[in-house]
Formats: C-alpha cells, structure tokens, sequence
C-alpha cells in the first residue's frame, strides 16, 4: 500500500458502541484511513469498507442489535453490502448484521449463562471472504472474546446451507487447529465463531479482532484479518 | 416540638442531638423536608462524622498532587500535562441486599466520580471479600456481585482490570464490595473548584435518567446501619442501574467538557439532588435557588422530599453559564439525554427549595454539605482473646508439607480467581499491559509510552490480630505489587470498612488503621488523594474484620520495560529478594491448614519495605529482571508456585537457613519478593542489591515441567495448575 492512497475504512458509533473507538485504531495502525460514522446518518462518507464494532447497542435491551439494525445508518451500509461493498461485523455488529438479514443465524447467551473474556483461537475456513484473503485454510490465529450473548445458532436449514456453501469463515478451535468442544467458549451450533455471505464481502464474527493488532495490549491474531479487510477496500478503491 | 416529629428524625437516622443541632443552625424547627435533606446530608455515609477527625491526620500533599480528598476524586499529574483522577468506594449495604444492582450501581457511581472531574475513565478495580463459599448464601452473593459488576462494567466500555477477592468467616452477613475507578484527563481540563468559576446566575442543568423513587434513604437507612433481621426489607433503597444511560452520560459529559461548555460538573449519587446541589453551590461560595417541578420525575405523585433525596441513578448535574445552555442541549440531545434547567446560583448562601411555587425548604447550602455534625467517639482495645491465643509459628508441624502445599495453594484467598475475572471486559479501550493476573495492572496512557500500575489490596486478616499492623501491610503489599512490575508508587486513595463506630472497640480499629495508613504513606511518599468511609458493616453485634483496603498508583515511565510477575523461560536464575523470618502468625497457612486466625502478623520495617520498592524500580528500569512476584500469602512456596504456573514453566530451588521446613516455606514476612534473571544479569542484580541495602539469595533455576523445592515439595507443575484453576468453580459446584 506504500505511496498509494490508504482506503478508507467507517466505522459506525451507534448509541452503547463499546469498541468503536478500538476498531478506528486497529485500521489506522495497519495503515488505512479510519472514518467515524455516526448511526443518525445516512451517509457513509465514501468510505471503501463499513465496521459494525463492538458495544451494546441501544442497550441491548430487547435483543442484542435488534434496534441498531434500524437505525438511518443500517440503510446505506445495506445497500452498500448489496452492491458488493466489505463490511465487517465484530460481537455485536455481527449480531446487527444477523438482525438485518445479511447473515444467516443469530446469537443467544452463552451455553455458561456468563459472560466471556478470553484469548481464544480460530481455525480459518476459507480465504473466500473480505477477512480471510491473506490468510489459507486450516491456519490458526488467536484472538479475544468478550460477549455474553456469543452463542452462534440457526435453524437446521440455515445451518445446512452454511456447511453446504462453506459460508463458516471460522470455528474455535485449539492452538494447533482442533475443533472440539473444549475449544469452544460458548457453545455456538458447530463451534462457529464467524460467517460470511455466499459473496463473502459481508463477514461476521464474535472475536475482536480490533483488540488483536498490537503486540503490547495482547495476541496478534487480528493483523492478517485487517490486512485482507485493507486489500479487498483498496481494491475497491483502485478499481 | 410534638412526639411525633422526634420520630420522624429518629426514623430518618438524626440523633436528638443533632436535631437540636439543626434547630440551631435554622433558629426554627425544621419541616419534614428540611428534616429529610438533613438525614441525608448528614448520614455517616456523606459526612464522615465519625471518621473525619481522624482523616485529618493523613498526609494529603505531595509534589504530584493535583486534587487532594474532599472532591469526588483526587487526581495526580504524571507529567506532560496529564492528570490521573482516581478513587474507591465501597457499595457493600445495597449488595448485601441486591447483590446483582447492588455491585452495578457501585460501579456506575465511581465511575461517574471520575467523569465528574472532567476525566475519561479507564479502569476499573473491584477488591471484594466475602464469607466462605461452602455457605449457600455466599455463593449467590458472590456470583451476584461479580455478574453485577461485569453486567455493569461490560456495557460502559470501561475495562476491569483488577481488584483482589478474598474470603473470611466475618464477612459473611456483610460481604465487602468496594471499587476503584482510575481516569485520564488533560491537566488543563481538569474540573475542580478551583478551576471553575461558577456564578450568581449561572444555571443548573440536570441530565440523564429521570427522578424516580428508587434509592431513597440509601445512605442513611442502608449504608450507614447495621444490617439486622428483616434487612431484605430496604431491598426498595437499593437502586437499579442503567449502564447504557451511563455509557451516553460519559460520552455527553466529556464532550461537553472538551466543550468547554461547563463551569461546574458533579455527579448525583448517595443523597441525589440534595447533595449536588448543596455541595455544587457550596463550592461555588453561593446558595441556589432550585426549582422541583422543573425535575423531570419517572412517576407522578412524587413528594418534595423523594425527589430531593432520590438516588436515582445515571444523573449528573452541570453548572452552565446561560449562555452556554444551548450548546448544552445539543450535545446532550445527541446523545439522546434530556436536559432540565432546576435552578440557579444566587448570591448569598440560601438554598431556596420550590414545589408547586412555595418554597418547601430554605437552608444554608453550606449548613447541609460542610457543617454536619463531628464525632471524637470513645475508642478502646478490644478485651478479646483471639490474640493472645498459641502463635501458630511456634506450633510443631509433621504433617506432609506437599498436602500442605496443595491445601494452601487451593485454599480460595490463594486460588486461581479466573472463574470471577473471565466475566469482567479487561481489554475494551486497547490499553491493557497487564490485567488481573499481574500483581499490578497496567494500563497505558494512550499515545504515550507512559504506564499506570494499580493495586488494590487489604490485609484484614492481620488487622483483625493488629489493625495497626494491617494497615501498615496493606500500603506496604499494594505499594510492592506496584513496584514489583517496575512502577514507582505515587500516591493512593483509600476504602475504610469497618462495622459499628458507636463501639469503642470498632472505633479503636478504625483509629489504629488511620494511623497504619498514615505511617506508611509518609514512609512510601505516597500521599493519600481521597477515599470512602463505610461504617456500620456489622450484623448482631458481630462486625467485618478491619477492613482498610489501599488503591495504589504507580507510574511507569515506559510501559515497555515493565517486569511480568511469571517466570517466562527456562534457563533463569531464581533469586529471593528480602530476608524470610520466623512469621506464621495471621498466614494463610495457619488459616488454611491449622485452621486458625492467630498469632502476631509479621513485622514490618517502613525503610526496608521503601528499599524493596526502591531496588525492584531501579532493577526494571536497568531491564534487569526477567520476573518479579510480591511474596504474600502463603509465603514463599506460594509465590514460585505462582509464577510457575503463570508461565508455565517449573523451578528447582533449594532453601537455606535453619527455619523449621514448613516455616520457610509459607512464613509471610513483609518486603520480599521473588525475581528471576538470565545468567548473564545475576552479577548486576547482586550489584544493585548491595546498593539498596537489600539481601538477596539465589535459590536455583527455571526451567522443566515440576516444581521442585529441594528434599521438600516436589509435583509437576500442570496438576499444581489444575488444582489452582479448579478450585473456585469446585466450590461453586462447577466441576
């Protein structure tokens, strides 16, 4: 990306956004230009990809994303996705994205009743998607979780077209990329952990991979996820 | 005066006495109202009767000192214009009650504390002790409180990066639950009453949550009484918390501060809008005019006296200039909070209260906040004999030491807390260095390379047998478990829990702490920035043990060189900073294996303990040190073990000396602290050591998959860390 124009990555606050501010850094830190988006505006800013972040949006009080996914916002980050733009869904943006109908599936609480935080690792299920691009099948990266309401579930129909179409972009899993039931933290259906669109410029995902781009504040697992994001946006932006 | 007012005031909490007190002040009878807005400005909980004469003989100043006690949050400059804006306090009543809201609205309290200041806050730390786990009830308090804290803390965006959880019989009926917030403000923005101006005229601005009538008398019925029989009856004075009002209050506070939009900003907590009002005008050197009907009320049909003591939560109160007031609004209508203007400073110092166009209430603001009531209560030395019972140091030991390991290390003071620290959000915000499992957390100063180290820690168990000597532990242990990662001590805010002052002997306690915390903060320079008092934490006459839990700051100049508390590769030499002597007294082991709380606590010697500290910065900023680890409880053996399983990594070491066996292993004595070095920096360590004065011993090495204390101790590492991690959820009956 050297010399060229850094892409422009939004990154949507809506009211109860947590890790907004987290997810502006991580894309200015991995060298693209970070564009605060706010939820009561419907304007994207001619941005080349949309985050959803982390957070309890509107509170969370009636479903985790089910007010967010309302908001003035929400409609040109859909009409973006639909025209192929990335858009990236971390905890409780991916639980927007599920409300919104751009991904399959939604999020219950978590098999333990508790709250999670922890450094967890992923086992990567294709380079098919905006997030995954830089990386190959059957990697492993490691990444935190924090989410009470983080267990992945969809009805049986959903759930076979997502195995049959390989729409899981990541499973728990253990360091060297077993996916048992040891590894998952919150026992989502098949131990997913993030999904994509069958375009695979939509993702979701409940690990933040935000809190996983510098080396002093925790695991490093998160920069190959933003480097694909940087490279799909930029091309965006070159094409 | 009619028999039936003077129980009005006694049911209000208000003694005769200081109900002539207030007739004095007013040269009248109060009314209802006036009566209830006394009983809750002059509750042990808002004025510290019983604690301040003797708060006044702590060291409060300091080169670093930017706000000292008195303000809702002291605040410390740590260089290039940066001020930190910490403080404790206790929500242990409401959680003895509603563990769940109880711990919550603790957190939006503080939290709003240090928003209050004009500061982003940045950490959070709950220090919490509670009555055994094998007991039913505990167990729902303890999952109550750590659920409420993470169900609170979780949706603020502000991480819990710490805080010690302990377990004591005494705390059974009255767990403690205190929590210390930790913010960042630039020094220039700081809001104090020396930096803002208020004037006659200038408006107060309500905004936030609506008045409703939760939390009335929270800080004279629940937090300043004695929890008898019956006590689920005040469940209606606990108040119920919204961390997302909460989260939009703090993002609308410091825009408005960034602003510049305010020239007074306080939170409303313990006494609602009886006491930001009284204390906001009181500060600005004026009175106030305020207007009820102008508060916008959850319910109709509520009475001057619950909307002037309503502790509603998620509420701040601004001090505006008019003509700032529409900035104000819009900032606050962005973020979907309303906005009511309640009133306004006037010249003079009356507090004029209107409902329904009468005045209802018309008292000196002053008279409310600053000039309550002052107790010098009777204090004696309890004539009890727990002390004076065997001194478990000198009681022979020949039962195997390597069960005796395991029952110390799986004891729950001891045991791994992962079950409660998983539940809280350590790393929101992207700056968390070192989170619960180090002895200090670390957090960074965004876009610095500056690191603020912070501890909480209490040591009732040896107060309980000394409350002097406990106090002088607890600033001693929270100061190394700062200085162990390499930061140098700056300053500390406090949290007395204590039970019924009203006893001499509870208030000997409470005297002989001050006087332990005061010691060693002149000895650490370490000046005292603030605190809470909370009283009356006793049931049937049976009180908490002394309870002084201690929040230390520390800096490091660059987080870089921080030191981690684990051993981090095999290969290193181990070496014991500190001397270990003959000190079984109040250990854990003699509570855990003998089953006793007795004895005399280890002594401690103030310029050894600075000495320590001193050696251990000096050592980290020469990148020295490969791991530091305080030794406390449990002693010795407890510490390797710690580090050991931390890093995963096992030791071989060797103990010298001729202390009986099981002495040198678990004996508790003050200021040491066990290090590890690559070879090739042992010749440097000793170097710095004879420098400081500090005696050092090499005890052996890192490295293998056992942890192996010479012809003593001798088990594989992974099955000390399965018994350590699975300890806690055993006892919840997880596993």
């Amino acid at each position: 990306m050297s010399g060229a124009v850094p892409p422009r990555v939004g990154v949507v606050t809506f009211p109860g956004s947590l890790d907004d501010r987290d997810a502006l850094r991580a894309v200015e830190q991995m060298g693209g230009e970070a564009v605060p988006l706010w939820h009561a505006d419907r304007d994207l800013r001619a941005v080349d990809a949309v985050i959803l972040p982390g957070g309890f949006s509107y509170g969370d009080y009636l479903r985790c994303g089910a007010i967010a996914r309302f908001a003035p916002v929400m409609e040109p980050v859909v009409a973006f996705a639909e025209r192929g733009g990335p858009v990236l869904g971390i905890c409780n943006g991916f639980q927007i994205l599920c409300e919104a109908g751009l991904l399959p599936g939604a999020m219950i609480r978590n098999r333990s009743l508790r709250f999670v935080c922890r450094d967890v690792w992923l086992r990567v299920e294709t380079a098919q998607s905006c997030l995954t691009g830089d990386l190959t099948p059957g990697e492993t990266i490691e990444i935190p979780i924090k989410h009470g309401e983080g267990q992945w579930i969809a009805t049986a129909e959903q759930l076979g077209d997502v195995e049959a179409q390989g729409l899981v972009v990541f499973r728990y899993a253990s360091r060297t990329g077993i996916v048992d039931d040891v590894s998952n933290p919150n026992g989502a259906t098949n131990n997913v952990a993030g999904i994509r669109n069958p375009a695979g410029n939509v993702v979701g995902l409940m690990p933040h991979p935000e809190h996983a781009v510098d080396p002093d504040v925790g695991p490093t697992g998160g920069q190959p996820l933003f480097a694909s994001l940087l490279h799909v946006a930029m091309a965006g932006v070159t094409g | 005066m009619s028999s039936e007012e003077l129980a009005l005031h006694r049911q209000l909490g208000l003694t005769d006495g200081e109900l002539a007190q207030i007739e004095a002040t007013l040269g009248r009878g109060p009314n209802g109202t006036e009566l209830a807005m006394y009983s809750v400005m002059w509750s042990e909980h808002c004025s510290y009767k019983s604690s301040k004469i003797h708060l006044r003989t702590l060291p409060t100043a300091g080169p670093a000192v930017l706000v000292g006690p008195g303000q809702d949050a002291g605040a410390v400059d740590v260089g290039d214009g940066i001020a930190v804006v910490f403080k404790i306090e206790s929500h242990s009543h409401p959680s003895a009650i509603e563990p769940y809201q109880g711990a919550a609205t603790g957190v939006g309290g503080i939290v709003r504390d240090i928003v209050s200041m004009g500061a982003r806050p940045v950490a959070l730390l709950d220090p919490l002790l509670f009555g055994p786990l094998a007991e039913e009830r505990n167990r729902w308090l303890f999952a109550g409180v750590i659920a409420g804290i993470g169900g609170y803390g979780n949706c603020i965006g502000v991480p819990t990066v710490g805080g010690e959880i302990r377990f004591a019989d005494a705390h059974t009926a009255d767990p403690t639950v205190n929590v210390m917030c930790v913010g960042i403000a630039d020094a220039a923005d700081l809001i104090t009453a020396q930096s803002r101006t208020a004037q006659a005229g200038s408006l107060m601005v309500l905004y936030g949550a609506t008045t409703g009538r939760d939390g009335i008398g929270g800080v004279s019925v629940l937090a300043s009484a004695t929890l008898e029989d019956g006590a689920e009856g005040s469940r209606p004075s606990v108040q119920i918390g919204d961390p997302f009002a909460e989260k939009l209050l703090i993002e609308a506070s410091l825009e408005l501060v960034a602003g510049g939009s305010l020239e007074g900003l306080q939170d409303l907590g313990g006494a609602g809008i009886t006491c930001a009002v009284s204390e906001s005008a009181t500060r600005a050197g004026m009175g106030a005019s305020l207007d009820l009907d102008a508060v916008p009320l959850r319910e109709p049909g509520m009475v001057p006296f619950e909307i002037l003591t309503s502790e509603s939560q998620e509420r701040m109160l601004a001090i505006v200039h008019p003509s700032k007031l529409d900035e104000v609004r819009s900032v606050c209508g962005r973020w979907g909070l309303t906005t009511a203007v309640i009133g306004e400073l006037t010249p003079g110092g009356t507090l004029t209260v209107r409902s329904g166009g009468a005045v209802v209430a018309e008292v000196a603001a002053s008279s409310l906040a600053d000039e309550g009531p002052v107790y010098d209560r009777p204090a004696e030395p309890p004539t009890r004999s727990v002390v004076s019972g065997e001194d478990p140091t000198f009681v022979p030991f020949e039962k195997d030491l390597t069960e005796a390991v395991l029952t110390v290390l799986t004891a729950p003071n001891v045991a791994s807390k992962r079950w409660a620290f998983e539940q809280y959000d350590r790393v929101v915000q992207g700056n968390t260095i070192a989170g619960p499992d180090s002895d200090a957390a670390i957090v960074r100063v965004a876009g610095t390379l500056k690191g603020l180290a912070v501890s909480t820690d209490s040591k009732s168990r040896f107060g309980r047998l000394d409350p002097f000597l406990g106090a002088v532990h607890a600033v001693a242990e929270s100061a190394r478990n700062v200085a162990v990662t390499g930061a140098t001590p700056i300053a500390i805010t406090n949290c007395l829990n204590f039970g019924n002052p009203e006893r001499p002997e509870v208030m000997w306690e409470l005297t002989e702490s001050i006087r332990g915390i005061r010691d060693a903060c002149l000895a650490f320079e370490t000046p005292v920035t603030g605190g809470n008092v909370s009283l009356y934490n006793e049931s049937g006459g049976s009180a908490i043990w002394p309870t002084p839990v201690i929040g230390m700051l520390g800096l490091l100049e660059d987080y870089r060189l921080r030191v981690p508390s684990s051993f981090p590769r095999p290969g290193l030499a181990i070496y014991l900073v500190g001397e270990t002597f003959a000190e079984l007294g109040g250990s854990e082991f003699a509570e855990a294996v003998l089953g006793v709380v007795a004895g005399k606590p280890p002594a401690l010697d103030l310029s050894r303990e600075r000495g320590l500290h001193r050696f251990l910065i000096a050592a980290a900023g020469g990148a020295v040190l490969a791991s530091a680890h305080d030794c406390g409880d449990g002693g010795l053996v407890i510490a390797l073990l710690e580090a050991a399983i931390g890093g995963g990594h096992g030791f071989a070491v060797a103990l010298a000396g001729d202390l009986p066996s099981h002495v040198a292993l678990f004996s508790e004595s003050a200021s040491r602290a066990v290090v590890s070095v690559d070879p090739g920096d042992e010749e440097a360590l000793v170097r710095l050591a004879a420098e400081h004065g500090v005696p050092v011993a090499r005890l052996g090495e890192t490295g293998g998959p056992r942890a192996l204390v010479e012809g003593l101790v001798d088990v594989p590492v992974d099955e000390l860390r399965d018994a350590w991690e699975t300890a806690i959820p055993r006892l919840l009956g997880e596993t």
